[in-house]
């Protein structure tokens, strides 16, 4: 069997299918730098007033400044602006004092917690913090779900 | 709309003028054809004996008379009253049965609506009623969107196309229970695939490419604002025909509706073939030899398929909120749609205490324990429609199919009807009391 043509052509067929193989994987990772800076300022806590979201940083950032009450205490928190559905950007709807998606329906509260259309899980927190010159900062790198109950890490919210 | 009805009738005054001429020369058409073909009595009124010449001709005569009266900018148009009560009828759940009934209506009463002279004037009446609602702001723009002109035409496509098959079943099933073969084994004669098919093919592709010239110089293609990450265009839709898809995904998770089901409808399809043990309707239109595929096909292809995407097209506005037909789109539209889980209505509602819950700290397999407990009444429910329903129906409605598919073949087709059924179910559910999820399970992205 083995040395035989047969064999032989076995065994290109299986080196071939390996080169594809770690080719299509290679796939799975472009070439691409993880554009803005992971960590950006947002200005100081007094700049956002209790119950409002703060829309200035959606197009550079992706992101919302929340401040509102999440579990009875008012905390500001840095809520992607990504719905946990399929991906689409929400809107906020001042009037109604809710994010609406335009692409399914899917509605959520000030706090980022889904209540209406077909969203499964609420909108997911970036970490922020006091940075040393009092300003609050955002780090895009570290997310908190709060399905995983990981709104109670300190780092997933600014109080006062 | 609040803005000036008087300039948008004169900005549609001319095209509704040749609309309603175009129609007047269809109907004299149509009498022109009677006339040669033999003119039948239709119907008596009180004394006179109306034939179809004289209706034809009295329709081409009314179209006539709308046309320059529409071209002077006063069409005839919907009372308000009318448009209200359309627009608070149009919800998802009067949509529904409304099309369910319909359908009913069309199978029950086949042998009536196929006839001829009752389509023609249903066509009529769909042409006239188009020509009274286009006179509405709201709805023409939704309706003259270059993008949904083709859906338009694809509703009146449907509808031709249905009354075709439709028409040619009840001449065969009728031809049957006289004892005499279909028609397409009476009319069989052979021709030739050069000149007679080369032929008709070549005339079809030069009047597709004229019309497709046409349309593409008068409709232009719309652009939407530029691509951006962080706005999507409010409401977001689909391609025409992904908007069944689409709306599918209102009700279920992603990975369900996006991927799942569309694979399972794929594979069903590739599985009829070899599910089907009827050798009736083999190359001739029939229904009473078909009755259950027909019916299965008729919900899945136009229940489940064209009503979506009509919905999807003409009803599902800004943040994809619901719109009657000549509703403004107000994208500030407040709709109460408080969705809940089945474990919250199940441990909140009917046993009054809190959703199961891990301890803090514990373990992920403690958890998952934990998860499965406060899901459990959603996966008992779901795996009892799966596993349960089937043997249940191969002993009652689906006896005698039983009989005659075997185990497995059975099994496939019930889990397949199931799995259709599971989608008109859920959107009842979502609707009516409001259910977000059967089995929510946010953790581990597994709701369903």
């Amino acid at each position: 069997m083995f040395g035989s043509m047969l064999g032989l052509g076995y065994t290109c067929l299986a080196a071939a299918g390996g080169l594809w193989t770690l080719g299509l994987a290679r796939f799975m990772f472009p070439n691409i730098l993880t554009e803005p800076p992971s960590r950006f300022k947002v200005g100081f806590p007094s700049d956002f007033a209790l119950g409002k979201v703060e829309e200035k940083f959606k197009a550079q950032f992706g992101v919302w400044i929340v401040n509102t009450e999440y579990n009875g205490q008012p905390e500001i928190c840095a809520i992607r602006t990504v719905c946990t559905h399929l991906g689409c950007t929400p809107n906020w709807l001042e009037a109604e004092q809710k994010f609406k998606c335009p692409c399914h329906g899917s509605g959520f509260y000030k706090d980022g917690i889904n209540f209406e259309g077909p969203a499964p899980r609420p909108l997911e927190r970036y970490a922020i913090s006091l940075a040393d010159d009092g300003q609050l900062e955002v780090d895009k790198s570290k997310l908190f779900f709060e399905e995983m109950g990981q709104w109670v890490d300190p780092q997933s919210f600014y109080t006062g | 709309m609040h803005g000036n009805h008087e300039v948008f009738l004169s900005r549609i005054q001319m095209g509704l003028g040749f609309y309603y001429l175009i129609l007047c020369i269809l109907n004299w058409s149509a009498a022109l054809m009677a006339w040669r073909s033999g003119i039948r009595p239709l119907f008596k009124l009180g004394g006179l004996t109306v034939s179809n010449l004289a209706l034809w001709m009295l329709l081409g005569a009314w179209f006539l008379i709308l046309a320059p009266i529409a071209m002077m900018g006063s069409p005839p148009e919907l009372p308000e009253a009318v448009k209200h009560l359309i627009n608070s009828l149009s919800g998802p759940v009067t949509l529904t049965v409304g099309s369910l009934a319909g359908m009913a209506f069309l199978f029950l009463f086949r042998n009536w609506w196929t006839k001829p002279a009752v389509a023609w004037v249903l066509l009529n009446l769909a042409m006239f009623g188009m020509g009274l609602a286009v006179t509405d702001a709201n709805f023409f723009e939704i309706v003259g969107k270059p993008d949904n002109v083709p859906i338009v035409g694809l509703v009146f496509l449907l509808g031709f196309f249905t009354w075709v098959a439709t028409y040619r079943a009840v001449i065969n099933d009728d031809r049957r229970r006289q004892g005499l073969p279909p028609m397409e084994k009476v009319d069989d004669e052979k021709v030739l695939v050069w000149p007679d098919l080369v032929y008709t093919e070549m005339i079809c592709m030069v009047a597709v490419t004229a019309l497709m010239l046409v349309w593409a110089l008068a409709l232009p293609a719309p652009l939407e604002e530029p691509a951006s990450s962080v706005k999507t265009p409010n409401p977001s839709k689909a391609p025409w025909y992904f908007l069944g898809l689409q709306e599918m995904l209102v009700y279920y998770d992603p990975w369900y509706a996006g991927v799942v089901l569309p694979s399972i409808v794929v594979f069903g399809l590739m599985a009829i073939p070899f599910l089907d043990f009827n050798k009736g309707g083999n190359g001739y239109y029939t229904i009473e030899e078909r009755k259950f595929s027909y019916i299965v096909f008729q919900i899945g292809f136009f229940e489940l398929w064209i009503v979506l995407i009509i919905l999807g097209t003409f009803l599902r506005g800004p943040n994809w909120n619901f719109f009657g037909p000549f509703e403004y789109w107000d994208a500030h539209k407040v709709l109460a749609q408080n969705n809940v889980d089945l474990s919250q209505y199940f441990w909140g509602g009917l046993l009054e205490r809190g959703m199961p819950k891990a301890p803090a700290g514990s373990s992920a397999g403690t958890e998952i324990l934990y998860i499965l407990w406060r899901e459990s009444p959603g996966i008992i429910l779901t795996l009892g429609y799966l596993l349960l329903l089937p043997p249940i129906m191969a002993v009652t409605v689906f006896r005698s199919f039983y009989a005659k598919m075997g185990l497995v073949r059975y099994m496939l087709m019930a889990n397949l009807l199931l799995l259709m059924a599971s989608l008109p179910l859920k959107m009842v559910l979502r609707w009516t009391v409001n259910l977000k999820y059967i089995i929510s399970i946010p953790e581990y992205f597994l709701n369903f």
